[in-house]
């Protein structure tokens, strides 16, 4: 039995303990808005936070996540309203928005590491995350304007 | 493929659907009259026909005809309804139509589906009079429950007025009134300069849900007692099954079965974790006497001799190029080789299927729903009717969900067949099924020669285009093609240049290798071939690429020649072709009736290019939703550049597909995506296409950009096979 906690709930598995966290997210627990792209780390579509770390889901056994705390796209904000998410429908970044959920995962991790990223940082940690309509381009401004937005947050706060 | 093209194929065959013969406004009443029928939802719900929904809540929602993959059908096709029902942007939805190929069906095409980017072309007229018939019976009702004169009825912003009286209403409110009124059979529409909606940006509808993880793709579909599937297919394509050891899958705890169907081994269980491991234990023998067994360069070199300037048919000529090019000054000659290319949209393909009772419900990224749903009827041994698909969000497709043959429907059947009783299965296709299964944008060779005279003006033009074909032999073929297939060669014919004698052969390849239309189709191969060969045509004669281009326009091009023009306005293109460390390139192309130009700035990183930014000037008739046009745009150069520089499918030896997943098909990623600045050319012309036109001219751009910069000119793609 692997038990962690998942957007605040506690969950214990009983399966192989070599399953990836992507389909023990999905099949078992029932959060589909993690998704499945590529199985080798390669597309980051998988993306959760594991202790708040940007992680790809795909490639790590639930074993690997006994005990930690883990937040999925629909954990981010209870009413879908993260400073991250605001910039992305003000942008209206999504596409087909499949990858969508792993992009805005990674993009809040590195505004909680980097709170005023450069270009190249954005394009230095976003580089892992495929986009195959190629958004790119929103991505990196909805990143810009959800740090001014969060930024000014904490100024006035 | 253009328009054009698909259509005069289709329409020449045989048990011809109403729609692609008439002129525009017969196609278009005929469209409307399809759909004027009330679909059985409840009375409380106002349902003028089959695309408008007005519930008393006050929202309308919009079925949507063409399957949403991010190209943005759901709020373009939602925004004509809302336009000529003065309805508020607020109140509007959208939401998938199932299968129905008599509803729903593409007006170009005569059976639902989605592809040639004609999602807003054929549905302009149609669904602009869906808006205005709804409004007109919600006028109708409010004029009797008023008692006033309908001609004194205004509506605006969603709410119908009565100026003189001071009443109005919410459509909400009048929903269930307006349902007993008379369908009008033709609405006025409004004329383009009244237009509200049209022509500005809002919010697109499907944005909230896939930022917050609430967007259903046919992946997150799960019923109850549903196993997951994954199939074991050959890694050599055309393989069969000969035998197979599924001892040690079977003892994966969750594996409940496993099966052999045509495709190949199916592994059924109660998770996507235990049928992955499952079939990893597989082990299968199979039979290669039908496979594709020849390497990429074997293939290429039969291309490749195949090609010769009288080979296969002559799919356009004019004047006598043989004569002209050998009294040329200059001869110039050139060979390209474009490889198979996967489509590798970022959900894999999926289907998820229900059997209960005889009747059939499927949830599937369909782009040809009605084809899937025939399909799976026929294996499954149940009438069509007994079949509901629901066409679902789909995470990318790019061409890989319109199936000339319905793979995916086909196997998914197989499964639910295999099983031999009721249950629900969802098929999962891994990326490694997804770039090893086949259905590849066709492998190219063109040969070009052409000559020039004394100052430097092209004096003959020829072409030999050798690939497979994407449509003869599907149902697409209604046995009236006259053995030509236009998506294989369409950009080399109809070029917009004046060419004094010009010849393009067709030469068609058979080969075991399934092959399907790929973001853009014949243009994908075409205007790389015809606009860097033009541009080192122009070299040569030491002319200007822009100006070059403009003087060799012909009169009929003044789209091409307007989009030219603003695209050099924009870069500030002053004819020098290098600057410092960076070099630019243009290109030009028409596809389905949209035409975009395009100036690459290019350097040199490491011996590959590095593309900085990119200026686009595209004419896509009128704009419904600039912002949807720009990112369709921004995503198509990213597309297109990103398999220029990077992406070919080789066979190897054997004909194993080497490229198995991102870490060898590697896509563009965010540090190599260019800033795109887009200009939308004014047009009150009808809407065309723009999910794949703004694709075409980048990998040329690039080419003729690096040809500047470093000499070479790259003939072969990807730039990392060709050495750059």
């Amino acid at each position: 039995m692997i038990q962690f906690k998942i957007n605040g709930r506690d969950v214990s598995l009983d399966a192989d303990p070599q399953t990836p966290l992507l389909w023990a997210i999905r099949d078992e627990i029932g959060l589909t808005g993690t998704k499945f792209g590529c199985g080798i780390g390669m597309c980051g579509a998988c993306t959760v936070h594991v202790g708040g770390r940007a992680t790809r889901s795909c490639i790590t056994p639930i074993s690997d996540v006994a005990g930690t705390e883990i937040t999925t796209i629909e954990g981010l904000d209870t009413d879908s309203n993260h400073p991250v998410q605001e910039a992305w429908r003000n942008l209206r970044v999504p596409q087909c928005g499949y990858c969508q959920s792993g992009q805005i995962m990674q993009a809040v991790a590195l505004l909680q590491d980097i709170p005023n990223p450069s270009d190249q940082d954005i394009d230095a940690v976003m580089t892992g995350n495929l986009c195959r309509c190629m958004t790119y381009p929103r991505i990196r401004q909805a990143v810009r304007d959800a740090a001014t937005a969060m930024n000014g947050a904490q100024d006035n706060g | 493929m253009t328009l054009q093209n698909r259509r005069q194929f289709l329409a020449t065959g045989a048990g011809l659907v109403i729609g692609f013969a008439l002129p525009m406004k017969g196609r278009a009443q005929s469209g409307a009259a399809a759909v004027m029928t009330k679909d059985g939802v409840g009375a409380a719900t106002f349902a003028p026909n089959a695309f408008v929904r007005i519930a008393p809540d006050n929202t309308v929602t919009v079925m949507i005809k063409h399957i949403e993959f991010g190209q943005g059908p759901f709020t373009g096709l939602a925004t004509l309804v809302a336009e000529e029902l003065d309805a508020s942007w607020d109140q509007m939805r959208a939401e998938s139509a199932p299968a129905n190929d008599d509803l729903y069906k593409n007006l170009f095409f005569g059976l639902q589906g989605t592809g040639g980017s004609t999602a807003m072309a054929n549905s302009y007229t149609q669904m602009r009079q869906a808006g205005a018939a709804a409004r007109a019976m919600l006028v109708a009702a409010a004029a009797e429950t008023w008692g006033v004169p309908a001609a004194e009825i205004t509506v605006a912003d969603g709410v119908i007025l009565h100026g003189d009286s001071g009443q109005s209403a919410s459509f909400g409110e009048m929903a269930e009134a307006a349902a007993q009124q008379q369908v009008p059979v033709e609405p006025a529409l409004k004329n383009p300069s009244e237009f509200k909606l049209i022509g500005t940006d809002r919010p697109k509808l499907d944005t909230a849900a896939k930022s917050n993880g609430t967007a259903i793709f046919t992946m997150d579909v799960y019923r109850d007692g549903m196993q997951t599937v994954v199939v074991k297919h050959p890694d050599v394509i055309g393989a069969t099954v000969i035998s197979f050891d599924d001892t040690e899958a079977l003892k994966v705890k969750g594996v409940e079965a496993v099966r052999q169907i045509p495709q190949g081994i199916a592994v059924y269980a109660t998770s996507t974790g235990a049928a992955l491991k499952g079939r990893s234990l597989l082990t299968v023998e199979w039979d290669m006497s039908k496979a594709e067994t020849r390497s990429s360069d074997q293939i290429y070199a039969e291309f490749s001799k195949a090609a010769t300037r009288d080979g296969g048919i002559v799919v356009e000529e004019t004047g006598d190029s043989g004569t002209a090019i050998k009294g040329a000054e200059t001869l110039h000659e050139a060979e390209f080789h474009f490889p198979y290319l996967a489509h590798a949209p970022m959900e894999p393909l999926d289907a998820v299927l229900e059997l209960k009772d005889g009747k059939v419900e499927m949830w599937m990224g369909a782009q040809f729903p009605g084809i899937d749903r025939g399909a799976v009827a026929k294996t499954l041994d149940v009438s069509g009717e007994d079949v509901t698909l629901n066409v679902m969000l789909a995470g990318g497709s790019f061409g890989r969900r319109a199936q000339t043959i319905p793979q995916i429907g086909l196997e998914i059947a197989a499964i639910a067949k295999a099983a031999g009783g009721d249950g629900a299965w969802k098929l999962v296709w891994t990326r490694e099924d997804d770039l090893t299964g086949g259905f590849y944008r066709p492998l190219t060779v063109h040969k070009l020669r052409a000559g020039l005279d004394g100052d430097g003006n092209i004096v003959g033009w020829e072409n030999t285009v050798a690939n497979q074909s994407i449509m003869l032999d599907t149902f697409m073929d209604q046995g009236n093609s006259g053995g030509k297939d236009p998506t294989s060669y369409e950009g080399s014919t109809n070029m917009p240049y004046d060419l004094p004698a010009k010849r393009v052969n067709w030469v068609r390849m058979q080969n075991p290798m399934s092959v399907l239309w790929w973001r853009s189709v014949g243009h994908t191969h075409t205007a790389y071939a015809t606009e860097v060969f033009l541009d080192e045509l122009l070299e040569k004669a030491r002319k200007d690429p822009v100006q070059g281009r403009l003087d060799l326009l012909s009169s009929e091009a003044g789209r091409h020649r307007a989009v030219l023009e603003r695209v050099a306005e924009m870069a500030g293109w002053d004819g020098e072709k290098v600057k410092g460390d960076r070099a630019y390139g243009v290109a030009v192309v028409e596809s389905f009736n949209t035409y975009v130009a395009q100036i690459a700035e290019v350097s040199n990183v490491d011996g590959l290019p590095r593309v900085h930014k990119v200026w686009v000037a595209v004419d896509c008739g009128v704009a419904v939703n600039p912002n949807v046009i720009r990112a369709q745009v921004e995503g198509a150069i990213g597309y297109g550049l990103g398999t220029a520089l990077f992406n070919e499918l080789t066979l190897l030896d054997g004909g194993e597909v080497a490229q198995k997943n991102f870490d060898t098909y590697r896509m563009l990623r965010i540090h190599e995506m260019p800033e795109v600045e887009v200009a939308i050319l004014k047009s009150l012309a009808d809407p065309t296409g723009i999910g794949e036109p703004g694709t075409p001219p980048i990998a040329p751009a690039v080419a003729n950009a690096w040809r500047a910069l470093t000499g070479q000119a790259v003939r072969r793609l990807p730039f990392t096979a060709a050495g750059a």
